[in-house]
This record gives structure tokens, sequence and C-alpha cells, in this order.
């Protein structure tokens, strides 16, 4: 069943739910954020409107900054914006930044330790039409590589709204990916969302880490950004024919919560990772990382395996990469069964 | 006002000193960069005992001005610049490079208070320092102009560093916002890594390039400190433009042997050179007796 602290959409598999994309977040958030600090900055390579930095230009205009289509000056600019005390976003496509300019923001940023919110849209196959060039799918390990950088990817619009808001006040170099595509719009103001900790959105059995109270479920399916809603909704098909699960939304990858993590494991034993991004280091890498030196368990990590994307509709793209509830609860009972 | 003969005096003295602590400094650390340490020591202590508004044992001042090193590799001369300056004590310089010193081979901000930010890979510098007189700039805006001296933000690069396209964004960002509390350097030695940077990449005309971006550019020979800091004045005093130094250095500068030599780029001086290098430096080529020579 739902998870009742998680604090969900009522009704959350009706297909009328709201969708939105978590670039929407990023928009409402850094609006909601220069409303609370006028230090807040918002600058974008000319791509104001796909990025949502629109937004914040209409409320703010003096505090949003147009770099034009030159990533690797933004990155750096910010980071003298920072130098000046003051707390820039930088909106592009992730594909461009942190994919052209990873080295201004590990110079600049990371190691120069500077608080600049990165934020890279258009992540992910679900970009979809555009094809590969533009469907980022290394940028969660290209940044969760870099020392004392923070790395984030909400599962829908408005937990992006609260880790926009949520970037604002830390002082590290942070990192935050935004998906093209409208996705379920799931969680609500109440849901609880704090940089570093995992949700549990979904228990078959108990909600309890006590195994002497009865069954555990059988697997542990383990999400970071919007690939929550799909594994969700694999689960409600899975719990069905008796296949039962947990579902923890990660939407931290860095620093990791290992505690969850740790007690999800411990429960089911096996572990599936869902990430719309290669399998090689992103988020099932930080997973299997960490289980590896503290509880070696059975880890299957679904995304993309090595390849890059194409185009096509964004469902297309999910099923072709094994990303939708279908094949999410096929990769599963594969696993269990 | 206009600055004395005798403080260029005292200015020049202070160049040789700085010289000398980065031949002993590059000695003791057994790698590092030659030429162009040498060939912007006459700048750097233009900067550090007259341009500057800073103070050495406040280095987080607020009202400084802010002078970014973008081409990191040259920072010995910063070091020991700063060293003379007294932000700390000049023994220290001979720690360059070595495990456990604040003096990384590369500039780190976070590690050695003063640095202003942390650089090396080129390329970057004016970016950091377009944000920081950006900022600045449309804060005094919205305060007004009652700000007695302005902070201005100085950016030094090299001329090999120019090959960079992110050079070129920052120089046309800088451009579009008109940052005149901003004034770059660059250190025009006509060499690089690879050989003569007109064969590596053809750079000229820098200066046409520059005004074609909406600069103010001055061309000054960067061993004539009254050229420099009188380029700097004219430099406060345009509005509307960043201005762009053009400073034409010898590299390796003050030592005959290696004065215009690009293999000393990138590697240092032996023991037994150092030595010969020191007193070609304390002597002027031969020409004055000195006690330590």
């Amino acid at each position: 069943m739902i998870n009742p602290d998680a604090k969900l959409v009522q009704n959350i598999f009706d297909e009328k739910n709201l969708q939105k994309p978590t670039r929407d977040g990023f928009g409402t958030g850094t609006v909601e954020a220069g409303t609370e600090n006028p230090d807040v900055f918002v600058l974008c390579a000319d791509l104001s409107e796909s990025t949502r930095a629109e937004w914040f230009q209409k409320e703010f205009p003096e505090r949003f900054i147009e770099m034009g289509i030159a990533e690797q000056n933004m990155a750096a600019t910010a980071a003298g914006f920072a130098l000046a005390g003051k707390v820039p976003f930088m909106a592009s496509y992730a594909a461009f930044s942190p994919g052209r300019n990873y080295e201004q923001i590990r110079t600049t940023i990371a190691l120069n330790k500077q608080h600049v919110v990165v934020c890279g849209m258009h992540a992910g196959v679900s970009v979809g039409p555009d094809g590969a060039t533009h469907q980022m799918l290394e940028d969660i390990g290209l940044m969760r590589m870099l020392p004392g950088m923070v790395v984030i990817a909400p599962s829908d619009a408005e937990e992006a709204r609260k880790a926009v808001v949520a970037a604002a006040k830390v002082t590290t170099p942070i990192y935050i990916r935004f998906g093209r595509s409208p996705t379920p719009l799931f969680t609500t103001v109440e849901t609880p969302f704090e940089i570093g900790k995992a949700l549990l959105l979904w228990d078959s059995e108990n909600f309890s880490e006590d195994t002497s109270l009865g069954n555990q479920p059988h697997i542990s399916i383990l999400t970071t950004g919007s690939m929550a809603y799909q594994a969700l909704a694999a689960t409600r098909a899975l719990d069905a024919e008796g296949i039962k699960s947990l579902v923890l939304s990660v939407p931290t990858i860095k620093p990791l919560d290992t505690k969850a993590i740790l007690s999800a494991a411990k429960r089911t034993g096996k572990v599936i990772t869902i990430e719309e991004h290669n399998v090689l280091g992103g988020f099932g890498s930080a997973v299997a990382e960490f289980l590896s030196e503290t509880y070696p368990v059975q880890i299957t990590r679904l995304g993309t395996q090595d390849v890059f994307g194409q185009s096509g509709t964004p469902e297309e793209l999910l099923e072709h990469y094994g990303l939708s509830a279908a094949r999410i609860a096929d990769a599963v009972r594969k696993i269990v069964q | 006002m206009a600055v004395t003969d005798a403080e260029i005096l005292k200015l020049e003295e202070k160049a040789e000193a700085i010289r000398e602590t980065i031949i002993e400094m590059l000695v003791a650390a057994g790698s590092g960069h030659t030429a162009g340490p040498l060939g912007m020591a006459d700048i750097f202590a233009a900067f550090y005992f007259h341009i500057l508004k800073h103070d050495p044992k406040n280095p987080d001042w607020e009202d400084r001005d802010r002078l970014i090193l973008s081409n990191g590799h040259i920072v010995p001369v910063r070091y020991a610049a700063m060293a003379h300056a007294g932000y700390f004590p000049v023994e220290e310089c001979v720690t360059l490079r070595k495990f456990g010193s604040r003096l990384q081979g590369h500039p780190e901000r976070v590690r050695l208070p003063g640095l202003e930010t942390t650089s090396g890979p080129l390329g970057e510098g004016l970016s950091q320092g377009n944000g920081i007189a950006y900022v600045w700039k449309t804060q005094q805006m919205q305060e007004g102009n009652g700000a007695a001296s302005p902070r201005r933000v100085y950016v030094l690069m090299g001329d090999g560093e120019q090959d960079e396209g992110n050079v070129w964004e920052a120089v046309m960002w800088a451009g579009k916002h008109k940052l005149h509390n901003l004034t770059a350097v660059i250190d025009r030695n006509n060499i690089q890594i690879d050989g003569m940077t007109e064969d590596v990449m053809p750079l000229e005309s820098l200066r046409a390039k520059y005004e074609a971006f909406n600069w103010h550019v001055i061309e000054v020979d960067g061993h004539n400190i009254r050229q420099c800091i009188e380029a700097v004045e004219e430099a406060k005093a345009i509005y509307e433009k960043p201005t762009l130094i053009l400073a034409h250095t010898i590299p390796g500068k003050g030592v005959p042997e290696i004065e215009f030599d690009y293999r000393w780029h990138g590697k240092p001086p032996t023991a037994e050179e150092g030595k010969a290098f020191l007193k070609d430096i304390r002597t002027m080529k031969g020409k004055l007796p000195h006690e330590y020579a």
C-alpha cells in the first residue's frame, strides 16, 4: 500500500491526474527562492522558455542574466556571482551543462567551493524527438564524481520546486536534474522533502523493519527522478500477482540516504534500481557501491545499458529502454520468480 | 595623482625582490614555470605595491579590489608579490609545490587567503571577474554613485590563453554589459608551451579583436612600471567600456640567458642555473655590484 506518511495525491493511479514536467518546478521554485532571498539570480544560456527560467525573468528581470549560447562562460560567470556573495542558479540543457562546461564546473565551482546551483534540463531519454544529442544520460555520473557536489533528481514537479527552494539555502555546489516531458504529479505540498533523504512510497507488507513481525517484501525498488511513478505503477500490478515490494524514491543521489537504503536491503534482500540514465556511473552504481561494501545483496540496475538514446515519443523510448511500468514489472518478475 | 620617480624606483626594487624570490622558489620546487612569472614581475610589483586597494593583514576585507589571476601557472610571481606585500612570510615561498603547502602548483582559493579564486585551467578568469564586476556595477547603479572609491576588478591573462573559446565568450559578455569597473591585462610575451604564439595559433591583431568586442585597449611596455600605472589610471577614467591593457613583456625578463626563449615557459632552473640567474637579477646583468651576488 501507499505510505500514508508520504502524503501523496489521492487516487494516485487515476489517469486524469495532473501531469507536469519537472522543469516547471525549476520555474516555480526559483520564483519562490527569489522572493525569499534578494541575492538569488538566474543565469540562462538562451533557453529561457524551455528551461522555465523566464518565469523568474518575468518576476525579477533585474536578477535574470541572459548569457547567450555560451555554457562555459555561464558556469565560470556564475562562480563570479557566487564569489561576489550572490546565489546563482544556472540553467541550460544537461547535455550542454554539465555536458559541455564540465571543466568550468569542476574548477571554478566545485574545487573553488562556490554555492552555484547547476540546473540541467531535458535529462534522460524522455526528451523524446530531439534524439541522442539532447538526451543526457551521463550527468549524474559526471556530477556525483565531483568532491563536495550535491546531486538531486526530483521525482515530480512539486518535489522539484522543493529541491530548488532548498538548494538556495545550502552552501555547497549543487546539481539538480530536470526532465522535459510531463510526468504525473503524485506528491503534494505536504510530502516531506529534505536534501539527502529518501522517501518510502510503497510497502506491500507492514512498513516495519522488525522482521519478527511477519512477512517482508520480496524486493526493494529504488528509484531516482520521475522513475518513482513508473515504479509505483509497476508495483500495483505486481502486488495483485502476489509479488510484494517496497518502493523507495531517492531524489538525492549524493549524499545518498544510506540509512534508508540499508534498511530496505536488510528487509528484502533483493534490490532493483531504476533511473533514466546510463547504468554506468549513475544512481544504480551509487547504490551498488554502497551496498557491496556494507551489505552485499543481489542488485539489478535498470537504466540505459551503456548506449545513447534516439528519437521517438517519450513513451516509446521508456518502453524501448526498459523503463516503462510494464517493463519494470517484467524485470521484477524475472528477479523474484 | 602622478607617481613620482622615487616611487617608481621603489617599485622597481620590489620587482627585483619578486624576481629573486621567484628563482629561489622554483629552484626549491624543482618544477614549475619560469619565463611567465619573471616577465610579469614588474606588473605584479605595480599592482601589489601601488595599484591595488587591499590589506595584506585582512585579505577578506570586503571593500578590497579583486585581482583574478586567470593563467594560474604563473602563480609563483603572485605568491612572491603577496609574500613581499606581507600576506605571509617570504620564507614560506620555498614550500611552493611541496606536499602540505598552501602554495599549490596552481592557485587554490580555499588554501591561501588572498588568492580570490582557483585557476590553472585556462580561459576561465575573465568570466569570474565579469560576474563580480557585474554584481558590483549593478549594485552601484542601484545605490547611486555615492561611493567615494568603488572597488575594481582586475583580471590577468596570458596571451596563449587567448586560444581558449571561453575567453571570447567572456570578452563578448563584458562588452555587452559595458563593465567599466573591470580591467583585463594580457601578458603579451609571444610564447606558449609549443612555441611562438603566432606559430601555434595566430592571435593578432589582439587590439582590433578586443576593440571589435567593444573594449577600450591600451598598449604598454610591461616592464615600464610608470606606463602600467598610467594605463590603469586611464582605465578608471573610461566609462561605458571595459579596458584591456595589452602589456608587451619579455618572457624571462631579468635573466638574459632565458629571455625570449619559449623553452623556458614550463621548466624551472636547476640549482646551478638558479645561482647564475640570481646573479643576473641582483647585479642588473653584471652592471652593478651586489653583496649577495
